[in-house]
Formats: C-alpha cells, sequence, structure tokens
C-alpha cells in the first residue's frame, strides 16, 4: 500500500500517515494470532466420537424417514392448545417485563435519574437479567412456582427485563433536552416531565422494543416446554421422549407457520406505529 | 402581553384522546385478567411461591465449588462449542450472504439464499440441537452443528443487508478496470462492509457463547448438562456456581469483545 504523505505546512516535519498507531498494528496482530491460535486448540480438542459421525448420514436419512408423513392428528389433539399457551406465555411475559423494565430503564438513564449510585444499580439488575437464559430462569421458576405456564411466563419476563429495560433507557438517553427544560421551567413537577416531555419522545421506539422483544419471545417460549415450563416445549418433549418423530415433525411445522405470521404481522404493526 | 392574553377566554389545554391507544390498553388489560385466570394465578399461589422461592435461595447460597473440575471441563466444552461454531457459521455466512444480497445476484438465487437463512433463524439453537443430537449422537459436535445454523441465521442475514447498502460507484470502478468477479468482490464489496462484518461476529460469539451454555440441557455438549443434572439432582448450591461461572464467563467476553470493537473500529 503506498503511503500518501500529508505536508501541511504548518508543521515543520514532514510526517508520514498510517491508518494505525504502531501499537495499534501490534495489538491487531497479536490479536490475528491469539484468535487462530484460539480456534486451533478448539478444533484440536474437542470432542468428536468418530462412530457416531461416520453414522450421521444414515441416521438423517433415518429421522426423516420417520418424519415424514408428519402427524397431522397431533395437531387438534394437542398442538393447537399447546400452542396457545406458548403465545400467552410470550405475551404475559412481555407485559409482565414491561411493566418492570419502565421503572429500571428510568432509574438506568443517566440524564433522568441524576444519581449514580441508581444507575448502577439498576444496570446491574439489567445485566444480570440478560446473562442468564431463559432457560435457565424458567429452570428457577419451575422449582420456585412449580411446573406449568406460570413459570414460563416469569422466565420470559426475566430475561426480557434487561433487553427491555436497556434498549429503553438508551432511547431516554437520546431524547432531546429541550422539551424537558421548557417543562421544567414551568414548574412542572417530576412525574408531570416524565409523561409529557420524555414519554412523548420515547413512545415509539419503546413500542418497536416491546414488539421486536414480544417476537423473540414467542421463539423462546416454544423451549421452555423442554424444561416443564408449559407451552408448545412440553408437547415437543412428550413426542421426543416416546419417539414419535411425525409428531415431532407437526409440532416443528406449527412453529415454522406461527413464527412466520408472527414475522408479517409485526411488520405490519411496525409500519403501522413508527 | 400577559395581560391580553387572560382578557380573552381561558382555553384550557385538552390533550386529544387517542382512542385505539386506549382500546389498545383496554385490550391487554382485559387480556392480562383473562390469562392470570388461564393460568390459575391467585394470592395464595403466589405467596406460596414467595416462601418456596427463599428457601430456594437459601439452599442456593453458599455455591459449592468443591466440584470445580467438572465445572471448568464444562465450560471450556461450551467455549470451544462456541468458538469453532462461530468461526464455521462465519465462514459458511460469507457466501451465502453475497448469494442473498439483492444488489450483485440474480432474483431467483437471493430467494434461494434468502430461504436458507429464513430456514436456519426460524428454530430456536436448542430445539435445532435436539435434531442434531439424533444425526450425530450426543456430545458437543451436536452443539456444535445447531449454533453454526443459529449463526448463518444471524450473520449471513446481515451479512447480505450491509452488502445491500453499499455504494455501488466503488464496484463500477473497480469492473471498469476489467477486474474479473473475485477481484471485484474483494476490492470493491469486502473493503466497505468488513467494519459491519466485525461487529456481527462478535455480537454473534457473544451470543454463541450464551446459547453454548444451553444446548447442553439436550445432551448436545457443555457446561448445560451439567447444570441440568445439577438441577435435577437438587444440588441447588451446585447450580448457584455454574451460574456464576456462566455470568463471569459472559461478562469477560464481553469484555473482551469490547476491546475487539476498539481495534477493529
Amino acid at each position: 500500500m503506498n503511503q500518501p504523505t500529508l505536508d501541511k505546512g504548518t508543521f515543520m516535519e514532514k510526517k508520514t500517515w498510517t491508518r494505525f498507531s504502531p501499537i495499534e498494528r501490534t495489538a491487531r496482530f497479536l490479536f490475528y494470532i491469539v484468535t487462530v491460535a484460539v480456534i486451533v486448540v478448539s478444533l484440536q480438542t474437542i470432542e468428536v466420537i468418530p462412530e457416531f459421525l461416520l453414522d450421521a448420514p444414515e441416521q438423517i436419512g433415518d429421522m426423516l424417514n420417520r418424519m415424514w408423513p408428519p402427524d397431522v392428528t397431533y395437531y387438534p389433539s394437542t398442538i393447537h392448545e399447546a400452542m396457545l399457551e406458548t403465545i400467552h406465555i410470550a405475551t404475559l411475559g412481555t407485559l409482565l417485563a414491561i411493566v418492570m423494565a419502565i421503572p429500571i430503564g428510568v432509574m438506568v438513564a443517566e440524564n433522568v435519574t441524576q444519581n449514580k449510585a441508581l444507575n448502577w444499580f439498576a444496570r446491574l439488575i439489567l445485566v444480570s437479567s440478560r446473562s442468564i437464559n431463559s432457560l435457565v430462569w424458567a429452570l428457577l421458576f419451575v422449582a420456585i412456582l412449580g411446573p406449568g405456564p406460570l413459570a414460563g411466563a416469569f422466565a420470559i419476563a426475566f430475561r426480557s427485563i434487561g433487553f427491555i429495560g436497556k434498549l429503553f433507557g438508551e432511547a431516554l438517553e437520546e431524547s432531546a433536552p429541550g422539551p424537558i427544560e421548557a417543562l421544567r421551567t414551568t414548574g412542572a413537577p417530576w412525574f408531570s416531565i416524565m409523561t409529557m416531555g420524555y414519554w412523548p419522545q420515547v413512545v415509539p421506539t419503546f413500542w418497536a422494543i416491546v414488539l421486536f422483544r414480544w417476537d423473540i419471545n414467542l421463539r423462546e417460549s416454544a423451549v421452555l416446554g423442554l424444561v416443564g415450563a408449559g407451552g408448545i416445549g412440553v408437547a415437543l418433549n412428550t413426542a421426543l421422549e416416546l419417539f414419535y418423530w411425525d409428531r415431532v415433525s407437526m409440532v416443528l411445522l406449527s412453529m415454522l407457520v406461527v413464527v412466520a405470521v408472527v414475522e408479517v404481522l409485526v411488520t405490519q404493526i411496525r409500519k403501522r406505529i413508527i | 402581553m400577559t395581560t391580553n392574553m387572560s382578557s380573552a377566554s381561558p382555553k384550557k389545554y385538552v390533550r386529544k384522546r387517542n382512542w385505539l391507544a386506549t382500546f389498545s390498553y383496554l385490550v391487554f388489560a382485559a387480556y392480562l385478567v383473562y390469562v392470570l385466570s388461564l393460568f390459575e394465578v391467585n394470592i395464595d399461589r403466589l405467596i406460596v411461591g414467595i416462601d418456596r422461592g427463599g428457601e430456594f435461595i437459601g439452599r442456593m447460597m453458599p455455591p459449592n465449588f468443591e466440584r470445580y473440575s467438572l465445572l471448568i471441563e464444562g465450560m471450556l466444552e461450551s467455549m470451544q462449542i462456541a468458538i469453532i461454531a462461530t468461526t464455521a457459521g462465519v465462514l459458511l455466512s460469507l457466501p451465502i450472504g453475497f448469494l442473498a444480497a439483492r444488489n450483485l445476484m440474480p432474483t431467483w438465487v437471493t430467494w434461494l439464499a434468502r430461504i436458507v437463512i429464513v430456514g436456519c433463524r426460524s428454530f430456536h439453537p436448542v430445539i435445532v440441537a435436539i435434531l442434531f443430537v439424533k444425526a450425530v449422537g450426543f456430545g458437543a459436535l451436536a452443539g456444535t452443528l445447531a449454533l453454526i445454523v443459529a449463526s448463518i441465521g444471524f450473520i449471513a442475514k446481515l451479512f447480505a443487508e450491509a452488502i445491500e447498502e453499499i455504494s455501488l460507484k466503488q464496484i463500477e470502478a473497480v469492473r471498469a478496470t476489467g477486474a474479473p468477479f473475485f477481484s471485484i468482490i474483494a476490492f470493491g464489496v469486502l473493503p466497505q462492509v468488513m467494519g459491519r462484518f466485525i461487529g456481527f461476529i462478535s455480537y454473534q460469539l457473544d451470543s454463541n457463547l450464551r446459547n453454548s451454555t444451553m444446548v447442553g440441557l439436550v445432551g448436545a455438549g457443555g457446561i448445560g448438562g451439567t447444570l441440568f443434572a445439577a438441577f435435577q439432582r437438587f444440588d441447588y448450591d451446585f447450580v448457584s456456581a455454574i451460574l456464576i461461572a456462566i455470568i463471569a464467563v459472559i461478562m469477560v467476553a464481553e469484555g473482551i469483545n469490547n476491546i475487539m470493537r476498539k481495534l477493529y473500529r
């Protein structure tokens, strides 16, 4: 690469332009080496059982063979109800998450809550909510509330707090200070500033975040049944444990349809509100 | 001026009611009541739940790190799964993302590629892992394959979108020199999307790491299997140790990710 020289005239010495400083270049180089080394080490040490691998094409053929044709009668008998339950889990979970995430989002936004300790406390809640997978949340809530869709809804809610709270807090931080200052000069109380100043500015973003999360939650709540937290996952798990692969494929097909419908729905709603 | 204003009939500010919004809130409220009754939620159950929750947390404390060798072994396997899945996923996403970019490829090719991407994205990685456990048996390979699928669904999609947003002038310039197809991609397309691409990779590595701690739940390797076994044996103190380890690893990974993003800005 030819490096164009910069001579600004005001400087006495000529400077050769380089894109990165020597330290940056070394760091990038080291990073490459570490990355490659990590990949190589992982590939060498990962445990793969060769017998299983050789067997794979046969097993896949067997699986597809057992999956086809899908057992359509499983839909009215079990899947329909379980699918509705999954949708309820995702929706209730999202609604619960909204209720809990709004105060935390307000607390985390540095321009709204001018208290470093509160900011950090809220951030801690958000990070722990996001670091624990919804399946683990589900395991915890199944242990607390017993198996069933309520545990699933709580799992979804606690996992979503981190997501909704973080993005809502960021939206608040980006809101224009002008209207807020105008309200403050009129002597508006804190609550009015929130509802009249901040809320109208963030409301489209807020609903977009909630919709996005609802979409994710629908997919996530589909697996919660594997740990006993209700929904379509229970139907899937039952079929899997009994090796009814034709029922498994029916469950998967129904999931595919629901996900596609929801995708279209969410796109349409998003167009209307944003 | 103020006196003028007040002498005129005082106008009270009336906020225009958004009937659609009001209606939506009512529907939400009604739905909430309906679902809560459907799930048999009542005060008694919640009180019992809070009691049990307290007891549960009591049993989780203090975390028990006695079986640390098991913990480290599982955690390392999870990391291996995440790293290999991200690498392979990225390598596969590159061509698929190119094929899905509407500004570079004929329509029918983009449709095929898009169907592959949507197929990869529609199922939760854990469900994909179930299918791979059947196909290639229990162990880390099934988890890796499942996460490769998830990575393609995410990276290839974003990569295609990034390519669709590039400036075509540079491509034309490269093409004008008589460069062959691969040179156009290497010198016209890639330099424009590389920066964003690295962002996608770092995000996907993060997400794969989180999911690789979970695929063990269905026997696809990693710490998830250990976690699930501990849950089923009611070893809640070991469960909390595992959870702390997972959170710690994820936070360290996030830190490394931030460094990487700064380096490759």
